[in-house]
């Protein structure tokens, strides 16, 4: 139809074709365009040789290098646990005040137990290691089931109300909605635990008096008479300033009324023994650090 | 719309309405109980809408003209307002997401808004919503203008939009109900995915047969790239959502593939939807547009073949550059990075053609706001698939992977090359399609463009850093041959890139809005003016040739 006509500007023909006003100029592939293309497919045709590429019926071609990423994988990571190994043993085998005392092996824990805390530890008790509503702050120095290193690697290992066998078991029974606690008697005693930590409460003597009996009659089994708790069950001390689900009015009614049962995992599968014992002498200077601050 | 149908073709408009209500009123009776009722219950109501409206101009008087001597430009005007309504919406709903990352507290603590169901509104929004309905939309203007027809059917082109629509409204809807297959991309349950074939299938049948009308001896380059678009993104369509549902009853379904091989469909699905979808597509708007807004010959007609079957061979091949060391065998990999550094060419030499036919037209590019869009659309075309390239050589991936660099990379396509050029192309498009002088303000265009560029620019170099950052410290190792970071440490790190990511989100949405108040005022208050030569004729007709440039 239409005849080639030649751009002024170019100085190239068109393809003599035209639609909708849209011309086409018949420019050769500049010589960059080839150079390139053929560069591009010399490399993947040396990178086909060397590496695993093309698949066969059964298998495929392994490539000259004989490079498998699995078997990479598997020997890079090899390595670095044989490097590590000077140090992650004795963590693994000595005992927490050994490696105490042991200047060099500390400063392999204060250099590892940070990223340690903050991928495994952190989504719940918070990257400042303060806890949260329903996980428990480790800063505090107040525990639940012990502070010392090998309360801390045991509940480290078995975790709390884990599926883990040998888990530890801790539960707040629900006083109000099984029946054993009125409303009234749960607000009575919600004064009483207040006024042992020293919060404003309203309540008068009187009050007191009946939380303290209603304390003694269904609380204090678990949480002392004292009501300082006990480590055994994992009761929590109540004369503290330290809550894990919050000291105020509403929160502590919701805790007595309807229980409460944390929950924990059981590390064992997941870390070392030399990473728990990483992370219980990091929660432990934590906790030391906090308490010198005060 | 329904004046320019005849009796028959408003009762078949009718029929298949009605069908698709029904369909949706099964849908929501056999699904009760379950999301799928409720899936239903929007079909229902989407269809019901179009049925009132039919039932409400089925009487009026059929049209008197010939349609034959004039290209059939409804379906391309309302798809374009309909695609300029997702862009507002779901770019809206992508700073959302993205300022969920900086504040997670915009979640509002509700299940719907959660991070996981509005990011793949806000992904399929632009991707389908606003990139669909402007690939459908120009592709029916393009056609008809190249190949000097008018499009094959009365009806079919209003099957085609509007039942790409509903599908897009049944996905978005059903993401907030927490509706997913969990397939990146492809994230709609089966019964959408049902439709979108039905769909597809129908439109790709009227490309074919407007094609086969046509009163050229050659297909135009443009519309290789529509016909690739639409005929493989079937095919990724159907394989990738090869599936059994768990119930006709609910909207849950099994994946017909498993694990690895599962990983691999979905990504050869993956990045095909951004070969097929957001290349192919767009390369067929920015084939007519930019030479027709330049007045300048097209640079090389043989570059384009080398490109574009480059572009299609290649392409097919690197979906596996997703899954570099993982459990997907090594040599899949090695595929997957030696065909992208392959592609790369083939992408440049699309690029280049773009910007080599600019010669002789840089004044307008300078002059010009609505040139200038698809000058930088073409740059950052290039960029992105420079960079994709590079992204997908194993060493590189082992730092970008995982991290925000992937998300600026994806960004820097969908925000400086796909919307780029699709803002062009509505502002080169809008007055001829509604018979109009000019755009309402070329001023607004400017302000656009700018805030465009800005935003990009802004969120790409943000994502860059973050993600940059991000693999890094993910790789830092102590003096001790352990992490020097943990993950939370990495979060902390991107939160300044998250803000100043939302605020670039925020300047590309502000032009949006800025294009639709401007597409809107141009239809409303600027004078008519009808254009010389926008008819189809025969090649026979002996109408002159206009020469290029003149």
């Amino acid at each position: 139809m239409s005849v080639k006509e030649r751009d002024p500007l170019t100085g190239h023909q068109t393809t003599g074709h035209e639609w909708n006003g849209i011309t086409e100029l018949n420019t050769r592939v500049p010589r960059a365009v080839w150079f390139f293309i053929i560069v591009t497919h010399i490399w993947a045709l040396v990178y086909w040789v060397l590496m695993p590429a093309w698949p066969l019926v059964n298998s495929y071609t392994r490539g000259l290098l004989g490079v498998d990423q699995q078997e990479r994988v598997e020997r890079q990571v090899g390595a670095a646990n044989a490097a590590r190994a000077d140090w992650t043993t004795p963590l693994a085998t000595l005992d927490a005040a050994a490696i105490r005392d042991d200047p060099a092996l500390m400063a392999h824990v204060q250099r590892t137990a940070p990223a340690l805390f903050g991928d495994n530890c952190a989504a719940c008790h918070g990257t400042d290691a303060a806890g949260g509503p329903g996980f428990p702050s480790l800063v505090d120095d107040a525990w639940l089931w012990g502070g010392d290193a090998e309360t801390i690697m045991e509940t480290l290992r078995v975790g709390i109300n884990s599926p883990h066998p040998d888990s530890r078991y801790a539960q707040m029974m629900a006083f109000g909605q099984s029946g054993i606690l009125t409303r009234p008697e749960i607000r009575t005693v919600v004064d009483y635990v207040q006024s042992l930590s020293g919060l404003e409460t309203e309540a008068d003597a009187d009050r007191l008096a009946r939380g303290a009996t209603l304390f003694e009659e269904n609380c204090a089994s678990c949480h002392g008479e004292n009501a300082m708790g006990n480590q055994d069950l994992g009761a929590p001390d109540l004369t503290d300033a330290h809550w894990i689900y919050g000291g105020d009015d509403a929160s502590m009614f919701e805790t007595i009324n309807a229980g409460r049962q944390g929950w924990m995992p059981a590390w064992e599968d997941r870390l070392t023994v030399a990473d728990r014992m990483m992370l219980t002498l990091y929660v432990q200077d934590l906790a030391k650090e906090a308490d010198n601050a005060d | 719309m329904i004046a320019q149908l005849r009796t028959a073709e408003r009762q078949l408009a009718l029929i298949l309405s009605g069908l698709v209500a029904f369909a949706g009123l099964v849908m929501a009776a056999v699904g009760r109980g379950d999301p799928m009722g409720a899936q239903g219950w929007i079909v229902a109501l989407c269809a019901g809408l179009v049925v009132i409206f039919l039932l409400r101009g089925l009487d009026g008087p059929e049209p008197v003209e010939d349609r034959a001597t004039a290209y059939y430009d409804d379906p391309t005007r309302v798809g374009i307002l309909i695609s300029l309504a997702w862009a507002v919406v779901a770019m809206s709903t992508g700073v959302w997401v993205a300022s969920q990352l900086a504040w997670p507290d915009l979640r509002f603590d509700g299940a719907w808004s959660s991070f996981g169901r509005i990011r793949p509104a806000h992904t399929s929004g632009v991707i389908f919503g606003f990139g669909g309905n402007a690939l459908i939309a120009t592709s029916f203007h393009v056609m008809q203008r190249t190949s000097r027809a008018r499009l094959a059917g009365q009806v079919s082109p209003w099957f085609v939009l509007f039942g790409f629509n509903l599908f897009c409204i049944v996905a978005a809807s059903g993401y907030l109900m927490g509706i997913t297959q969990s397939k990146e991309y492809a994230e709609p349950e089966w019964y959408a995915d049902i439709w979108l074939v039905i769909v597809w299938v129908t439109y790709f049948t009227l490309y074919i047969r407007t094609l086969a009308r046509r009163n050229e001896p050659h297909i135009y380059v443009a519309n290789w790239y529509y016909m690739a678009f639409i005929l493989v993104m079937a095919i990724l369509h159907i394989v990738n959502n090869l599936a059994i549902p768990a119930s006709f009853a609910g909207a849950k379904s099994y994946s017909a593939f498993s694990g690895v091989q599962d990983a691999m469909i979905q990504w050869w699905y993956g990045h095909n939807a951004v070969a097929f979808f957001l290349t192919a597509g767009f390369l067929g708007m920015l084939y007519y547009f930019l030479p027709k807004r330049a007045e300048r010959p097209i640079y090389s007609y043989r570059l384009s073949i080398l490109s574009f079957w480059g572009i299609v061979f290649f392409y097919i091949w690197v979906g596996s550059h997703h899954l570099h060391y993982t459990a997907l065998p090594q040599w899949v990999q090695t595929l997957g990075m030696t065909f992208s550094i392959m592609l790369l060419i083939p992408s440049w030499a699309s690029a280049g053609n773009a910007l080599m036919t600019l010669n002789g037209a840089w004044h307008k590019v300078r002059d010009d706001a609505t040139l200038r869009f698809m000058m930088v659309a073409a740059v950052f075309y290039g960029l992105s698939t420079f960079e994709g390239s590079f992204m997908a050589v194993r060493a590189v991936n082992s730092l970008s992977h995982y991290t925000d660099w992937t998300v600026g990379h994806v960004h820097s396509g969908a925000m400086g090359w796909v919307a780029m050029i699709t803002f062009g192309s509505i502002y080169a498009v809008v007055p001829l399609l509604w018979r109009k002088e000019s755009m309402y303000s070329w001023k607004l265009v400017e302000w656009h463009f700018w805030l465009a560029l800005a935003g990009t620019v802004i969120y790409v170099f943000a994502m860059w850093n973050s993600g940059i950052i991000q693999g890094l410290m993910w790789r830092t190792y102590t003096d001790s041959g352990t992490l020097a970071y943990s993950f939370t440490d990495s979060l902390v790190a991107m939160h300044p890139y998250y803000v100043a990511r939302a605020v670039g989100g925020g300047l590309f949405v502000a032009g949006a809005v800025l294009c639709a108040f401007n597409v809107l005022m141009t239809i409303r208050r600027v004078p008519d003016r009808v254009p010389e030569y926008d008819h189809p004729t025969s090649s026979e007709a002996g109408e002159p040739a206009v020469p290029a440039g003149e």
